[in-house]
This record gives structure tokens, sequence and C-alpha cells, in this order.
């Protein structure tokens, strides 16, 4: 495998740079595109999951006598049923079974299931099992966990899982199962000598990824082999956690992903393959298990948070230090909680420098539904506290936001993480907070009840840089990219084909890209935390590029001269006085119209081991801003302008990086003025699209303007990396300062019009005191 | 359990269905005839991801019995994609990338035509208060409203 310098097609920036139209998009609205949920297995039935009724409990029997007597009903499945291997998994803590055993840790917890010929009658048996339970002590908030003396959800010790990359897992502190700590300087003397102090308590609440399909699985469990197609986004970390689940190697573990119905995080990691596939075991038939909204509510979900901030600067606007102590409420099971907290963590101090930095985060289990990845999480959770108090000081220090950040915010080369460690900064946040804030009329003179703000921050992007990539050329010359990205909405089957096309130098239409199928795609760790056009991109364009060495040699052996002067373009080889299409040179290689070339291309850490301490492979910028509007007699916010940032380093495809932000923007929205999971004593009472709104068309900011950022500052191709996820922690946070500046400081998400209304009467009172 | 027959034209083929009275005509369409384009979210017609049209005029398909439908014609996106007039529709959505994941494309799309057919598809403001039942939780629906617009102004 090589990556030459040379040779490269004589006609660049054709193919990638273009707003190329999405090869996905006749099948999509078409309706032929096919889902989990659109495929019929032969002899497959149909799974259905019995959810516990109760937050915590043991459960002292379960009876599955009047459901298997159901005409139609094929198998039940229940805890026992998984005493001979061990049930639990969870890629970073392993402390998740495959249904409840013995123990109910969440109100929806799966703790039977039932496979049936359809859907109904599966659906009927499940109400057929009978279960007694011996309720426990509910955990249902940050405090109650973190109380003294407060009752254990998980006893025993935690066993870290397979992907969990965050070094040796600490020990279990009473309900916390990870802690992420930062320090640089000395807090305690920097404060001591700020003259301009910011303080406050924040709450974040828990959200719902709304990925319009819900999580839906087939398996089928047969001889000692397991296939499954599955909507998930890290089919080759589902694999590894199943063979490890079921005892079977890798290589009889097989999982394929069709398009995506959304991803944003709530497709991440293992979510129902392992309950769908043990169903199958046992029913000795495929099974599909396709959740309800309910259900998958409680499947995953954004962490809600609490936290405290202390930020201080000098009289004349240095920032000086920060203090954060923040709690995730990881919910029952861990997820990816502990990634979520260091990437909180990571976040906390924002991009600015600082004499001394403090950052304390715990993720603490309760008895509610686990919570996993969201779009821009960490980053999502902090961003909105720490630019409110940002602005504060520069209030305080009479010096105009704008112009306040521009003295504070790191430079490109600096260190990002306060203590030295990681990746330095690698864009240039003055001029993109700039252009943001102009985008928003940054200078123009405002009414009352109106304000702007800005936002800026940076997200640990990339995750563990482990991609590979197959690029393969049929005899007609025609292109497969073989490549592990799920395409889950984002165009990344677009992007793959156009930077092929222009490694080959062929036209885009000649390109097909599929979706995973683990037995034939070379390995990706996963999609997500931005990471598929910069790792997965650069896989296929060196996959690419040894494709175009096997063409080139083939050519030279073809034509008996040497490689001096052969290029590729036009579809095909030239050479001096000569040429010959690709469909020609393979002829000849293979002497007749068949045979195949096929590059490989890989990405793994150039140094160190790729760990999370190591990384970020970038750091995904997240800048924003925006104008808002406050009706002071119904605290209702208006949202005029949003600007957002898409620091891309190359934008492959510009309209989609566009269509991606805009995307970002409206659930952005969402989280600052109404998404709330409301849970009660561990209920979650809001389980319905009814009761938990998410944005609709009327809900789109009056102006919304995207502004693409192109300095080829990324590691991936042409020096692309990523984006998409940038927006969604930078958009509330935007809104979140626009509204200090209109006069109302938030310190609880949603920005409901009830809550803007108390704090403008708390406002009032406090004037008047 | 109480089955009914029912006489529906399905994409402009007449057929002559037995189905349990309680069965909803999302299962119908997708399970019985093969038709996926609807897709299942919410089960509460509130996302809009399983339009059909229902003599023209939107259903949630996922609260419409199918023994409700007898006697009435029933077009899904496979259907309308059949015809001439789907061409526009397509241009104007892959031109704009008002797509992404492509779960919810197939209801916008019906949405939209049955707006147009009843001349309710003028500018922007039909645009916005037409689309309140469908959700998009990609696009952020600028591109959507963008597409709609086109439809609207190069339409009638």
């Amino acid at each position: 495998m090589s990556t030459p310098e040379t040779a490269a097609p004589a006609e660049t920036a054709d193919r990638v740079g273009r707003s190329e139209r999405r090869k996905d998009a006749a099948e999509k609205i078409r309706g032929r595109a096919q889902f989990s949920g659109d495929i019929n297995v032969p002899r497959m039935l149909h799974g259905k999951v019995l959810r516990a009724p109760v937050p915590h409990a043991r459960i002292a029997s379960i009876d599955t006598t009047a459901a298997e007597r159901i005409p139609g009903v094929v198998a039940v499945l229940v805890g026992p049923d998984l005493d001979d291997f061990d049930p639990y998994w969870g890629h970073a803590i392993k402390d998740r079974p495959v249904l409840a055993m013995d123990r109910v840790r969440f109100a929806g917890e799966p703790l039977a299931a039932v496979a049936a010929e359809d859907e109904a009658v599966a659906e009927a048996a499940v109400h057929e099992v009978l279960v007694e339970y011996e309720d426990l002590p509910v955990i249902g908030t940050i405090g109650e966990a973190t109380a003294e003396d407060a009752p254990l959800v998980h006893d025993g010790e935690l066993r870290p899982g397979l992907f969990h990359g965050l070094g040796k897992l600490p020990e279990r502190e009473g309900n916390v199962c990870y802690r992420y700590r930062l320090d640089a300087g000395s807090v305690e003397l920097a404060e001591a000598e700020a003259e301009l102090t910011v303080e406050g308590s924040y709450d974040y609440p828990a959200v719902y990824q709304y990925a319009m399909e819900t999580h839906t699985v087939i398996a089928d469990f047969n001889d000692g082999e397991l296939t499954l197609w599955a909507s998930c986004q890290h089919p080759f970390l589902v694999r590894a956690e199943l063979a490890d689940l079921f005892n079977l190697p890798i290589g009889r573990v097989r999982v394929i992903v069709p398009y995506l119905g959304g991803g944003f995080g709530s497709k991440s990691y293992t979510k129902m393959e392992p309950i769908t596939a043990a169903l199958s075991w046992k029913a000795g038939r495929p099974v599909r298990i396709q959740n309800r909204v309910d259900e998958s509510m409680v499947t995953t979900r954004r962490h809600g948070m609490r936290c405290r901030m202390k930020t201080t600067a000098t009289a004349d606007g240095r920032l000086v230090s920060r203090s954060v102590r923040v709690w995730l409420d990881t919910g029952a099971y861990a997820d990816n909680g502990p990634r979520v907290c260091a990437t909180a963590g990571d976040a906390a101090p924002g991009p600015y420098t600082w004499d001394a930095v403090h950052v304390d985060a715990s993720c603490v289990y309760s008895n509610t539904a686990p919570a996993g990845s969201y779009r821009a999480f960490g980053a999502a959770h902090l961003q909105w506290i720490g630019e409110m108090q940002v602005d504060e000081l520069a209030r305080k220090a009479g010096v105009d936001p704008l112009e306040f950040r521009r003295r504070n915010l790191l430079r490109p080369g600096q260190p990002v993480r306060p203590d030295g460690t990681g990746k330095p900064l690698d864009a240039d946040l003055v001029g993109d907070v700039e252009k943001a804030a102009a985008a928003v009329g940054w200078e123009e003179p405002k009414g009352e009840w109106t304000g702007r703000g800005l936002a800026v921050g940076l997200l640990a992007a990339g995750a563990h840089p482990v991609s590979r990539a197959g690029v393969r050329m049929e005899a007609d010359g025609s292109v497969e990219v073989n490549v592990g990205t799920t395409e889950m909405g984002q165009g990344a089957r677009t992007v793959m084909a156009q930077i092929a096309a222009q490694e080959l130098a062929i036209d885009l239409d000649r390109v097909t890209v599929q979706g995973a199928d683990t037995r034939f795609t070379p390995y990706d760790r996963s999609t997500g935390a931005s990471r598929s056009t910069t790792l997965a991109g650069l896989a296929v364009q060196r996959a690419a590029a040894d494709l175009r060495e096997r063409l080139l040699d083939t050519a030279a052996a073809a034509w008996g001269v040497g490689r001096v002067g052969l290029e590729v373009g036009d579809g095909g080889v030239r050479g001096p006085g000569r040429g010959a299409s690709y469909a020609e040179l393979i002829a000849e290689r293979f002497g007749f119209a068949g045979g195949e070339l096929v590059g490989e291309g890989e990405v793994r850490p150039e140094q160190g081991s790729g760990s999370y301490a190591e990384g970020p492979v970038f750091w995904e910028v997240c800048v924003a801003a925006a104008e808002v509007g406050v009706d002071p007699e119904t605290g209702r916010v208006s949202i005029e302008r949003v600007a957002t940032i898409a620091d891309v380093g190359k934008a492959i495809n510009p309209l989609l990086v566009e269509r991606q932000d805009e995307g970002a923007v409206l659930q952005g929205v969402g989280m600052a003025l109404f998404e709330e999971m409301v849970f009660k004593q561990g209920f979650l009472t809001n389980d319905t699209l009814l009761d938990y709104r998410v944005p609709r068309v009327e809900d789109m900011p009056a102006r919304m303007q995207g502004i693409v950022v192109e300095n080829a500052d990324g590691p991936g191709p042409y020096g692309a990396k990523g984006c998409g996820e940038g927006a969604q922690a930078a958009t509330p946070a935007a809104i979140a300062t626009a509204l200090a500046d209109a006069g109302v400081a938030m310190t609880e998400l949603p920005f409901t019009p009830e809550r803007v209304w108390r704090q403008i009467q708390e406002t009032k009172e406090a004037q008047l005191r | 359990m109480t089955e009914e027959t029912t006489q529906i034209v399905v994409n402009g083929t007449p057929r002559e269905l037995t189905v349990p009275a309680r069965e909803l005509l999302l299962d119908t369409l997708r399970d019985r005839l093969g038709l996926t384009g609807a897709k299942r979210s919410c089960d509460i017609q509130v996302c809009g991801t399983c339009t059909v049209l229902v003599d023209g005029e939107p259903v949630s398909s996922c609260t419409f019995l199918t023994c409700d439908a007898d006697g009435r014609e029933v077009l899904t996106i496979e259907g309308f994609a059949e015809t001439a007039e789907f061409d526009e529709f397509e241009r104007a959505f892959t031109d704009r990338a008002a797509l992404q994941c492509g779960f919810c494309t197939p209801g916008f799309v019906l949405t939209l035509k049955s707006l147009r057919d009843a001349g309710e598809l003028r500018g922007r403001e039909d645009v916005i208060a037409g689309l309140d039942g469908s959700v998009c939780r990609c696009t952020g629906y600028k591109a959507i409203v963008e597409a709609a617009e086109a439809l609207a102004v190069d339409g009638r």
C-alpha cells in the first residue's frame, strides 16, 4: 500500500469541492431506500419486549406459562434463560444484562421478550408474562444519587468494556461510575488575584435524539453464526461486543447496515442488538424487533446535568481562571457516559487562555433510562454555561463581547487543554467568531428586549483513529468504494464517492458506495464524533491512490514503458503519445473482459495509542451567533437570526456541509427552547411526540445563515475536517448569550416561556430591592 | 378476530383485501402490499412520516383503518413516483439536497403534492402552514421549504 505524491489526476478540484447531487436522493425520494424495518428475512418472527413498569425493584418471580400458551408464540425469553453464560455487555462498562436478571434498574428496562408469528400476537403475549416485584428505593435524581449513604444502583466492582478508551477505569465511588479531572495552575491563587468573578449553578435536562427511524434490528442466530441487519452507527463495535457476549469468533458475527433513518448518536455503540440476538437464539428463527418511540426514548437519551461554574478575569478584561464541577446523570447503565463525561470535562474550560483551570466531572448512575451519545455531547452540555460567564465578565469589564473574545481566545498552535496535553488548536477561532458576529449584524442598533449573542467552543472529535477502506475497479472501469461509514443522512456515500472519483479521475456516476456488511467491508471504528469524512474519507483517498498505482503499473507493463510520464485522467491512463481506458487496461492485464483491481487504504494512530488523552484527531469548531427577541409579557423567545460556522478545512461537498449545520441549528433550537425529558421518581412522564415536542417547520429561525470556512487545516483528505456537531453545541449557547444580552440570564435549559417569564420577574424584583 | 373485505384502489390498481377490522392502513401497505415508502415513527399522527393520500387528502396511515379506505383511492410514494408530475418534485428536492436520511421524505413529498393539487401551495406562508404536520429531524427544514417554494412558483 502506498500514497504516492506524484501521478495524481491532472485536473484537481474537479470532483471534490463541488456540491454534487446526493447519490442516494432518487432512492430516498421514491421511497425505495431500504431501512432495517423494510427488510423481510425468510421465516422471520416478530419480537416484542416486556419493559419494567417500575424504576427499581427486585424481581421476585417471573411466569411465562400463559404467554407461551398463546397460539403463534414461538419463544419467550427471560433472564434465567441466560444463566449459562455471562449476559452482561456495555462498551464502556460491562454493567448491562441482556434482560433484567434479578433486579430492575429503570422503568422501561427489558424483562422479557416474545417472538411470534406476527406483531399483534407478540404484543398480546408480552402482557401475559407475569412478574412480581419487590420495590427498592428509587434514585431519581443526581442529588439523590450523590447523597451520602445513597443506595447503590450497582453493587460490586465495575468491569471495563471492550471500547471504553479511557485508560484504566477508576474505582466506583458510590454511584459515580466515572470521574474526569483536569488541573492546571492553582485556581485558588488565581481567583485571589482576579478582580472580576462570575459564579453560578446550572441545570441541563435529559433530551431525546429522536431519530425518526426507531431502533430496529433483525437477528438470525443459526448454527453458531449470528447475522444481523441493524440500524446501528458502529457495526464493527457491535460485532465485537456480540461476539464477546455470545462467545463467538468475531468472523461468525455478521452485521449488515442498511440506510439509517437518522442517528445523531442514538444508534451509536450497541443498543437493541443483544436482546434481538438472544431472542433469535431462543426461537431458533430470525426475529425482528422494532422499538416504538416510547421504547427508543428509554433505550438511550442525552445526559441530564448539574453544573457549578466560576470564572474570573482582571478588571481590564483578561480571563484568569475557571473552576467547574459537573455531574452527569447516565441513568441505570453507563452506556457512553464515561466518554460523555470526559468530553464534557474537555469542553468545560472553553477555548481561552487561562492562568489556572480546575475541572471535576462525575458520571453518576440513577434509576432512570440509560444515557449515551447525542450530537455534540459534552460540548452541548457546557458551552452555553461557559459562554454566558464569559459574556458576564465582558459586561463587568465594560468590553464588547466580540472584542473580549478576540483578546482571550486561543490562537492556532496553542494548547487547547490547559494542562498542555493532546492536540493543539487547529483552527482560526477569532476569524470564525468575527464572521458569525458580522452575519447577525453585530454592530447594528437593536431595540428593547432584543439581544445578540456569540458562542465559541471546541469539541474533541474523531474518536479512535482507525479506519480502513477498499476501492475496487471492475472490468468495465466502474468502481465500488467499500467503506464502513453508515449513511444516516449526512451524505457520507456521496462524499466518499467524490473522493474516489477525484483520485481516479472518473465520473461520479461510475462510483458506487454501499452500506457496511462486516463480512466484506474493511474495518471502520465508527460513524460518529464527526469522524467519517476525516478518517474514513482519508482511508478511501488512500485506497483510491493505491488502486491508481496498480492501474499505472498495469499500463506501464502493458506498454513496456517506465512509470515516468504516466498519469490518470478521463477515466484511463495517459502517457506520452498513447492512452487507454481503465477497462482496456484491465482487459489487457487479465487477457479477457473480466478480473478486477483493488486498492486498500488504512488510517491508524500516527503516534502513541490514539487514546483519548493523546487525541483528539481534530478539534471541531463550535461557533455561532444569534439574535433573539423576548416578549416580556409571555416570556416567549423568538429567534430572529442564527449564523453558524462550519470550519471544515475543505468542503468536499459545500452544499452538504451547509445542510448539516441547518439540521444542527434546528436541533439546537429545540434544545434551547423546549426539548426536555421529564422524569419523576424515575418515571419518564412525556414519552410521546405530543408531550415531547421536537422542532417543526414553524420553529425555523427567521433568518439562518451557514458560513463555510475552508482553511485547509484539517487532518483529512484535501485538508478536510469534520462538521455537523459544532453548530448543535453553539446554537443553544448563542441563544443563551443573546437572551442574557436582552436582559434575561437563564440558568436552566430549556428556556421555556414560563422559565423566561419567571426570570424576568425575578430580575425586576431584584432591581426593586 | 373480525375480518373485513375492502375494495381499495392502490396506486391505480384495484385491490380486494380481507384484513382484520383493526388493521391499520400503514401495515396493510407495508406488510401485505410491500409498499414500504410510508414509514412508521410516532404512531400518533404527529410526525407525518407515514403520510399517504386517500382520495387526494393526506392521511396518517399509522392511525387510519384499512377498512375505512373501502371504495377509495390510495396513493403512496411508489405510485406517485411513476407519474410525470413527480419529476418536478424529485428535481426540487434533489437540486437542493432537501433530504438527508430520507425517512420522512416521501411523507413531505406527498403532503406537498396534496397542497398543490388543492391550490394551497402559493408561497412561503402556505408552505409553513401546510407542513405543520410533517416532522424532519435532519434538515432543519430550510432546504425543504426552499424546495416547496420552488414547487409553488414553478407549479401553477
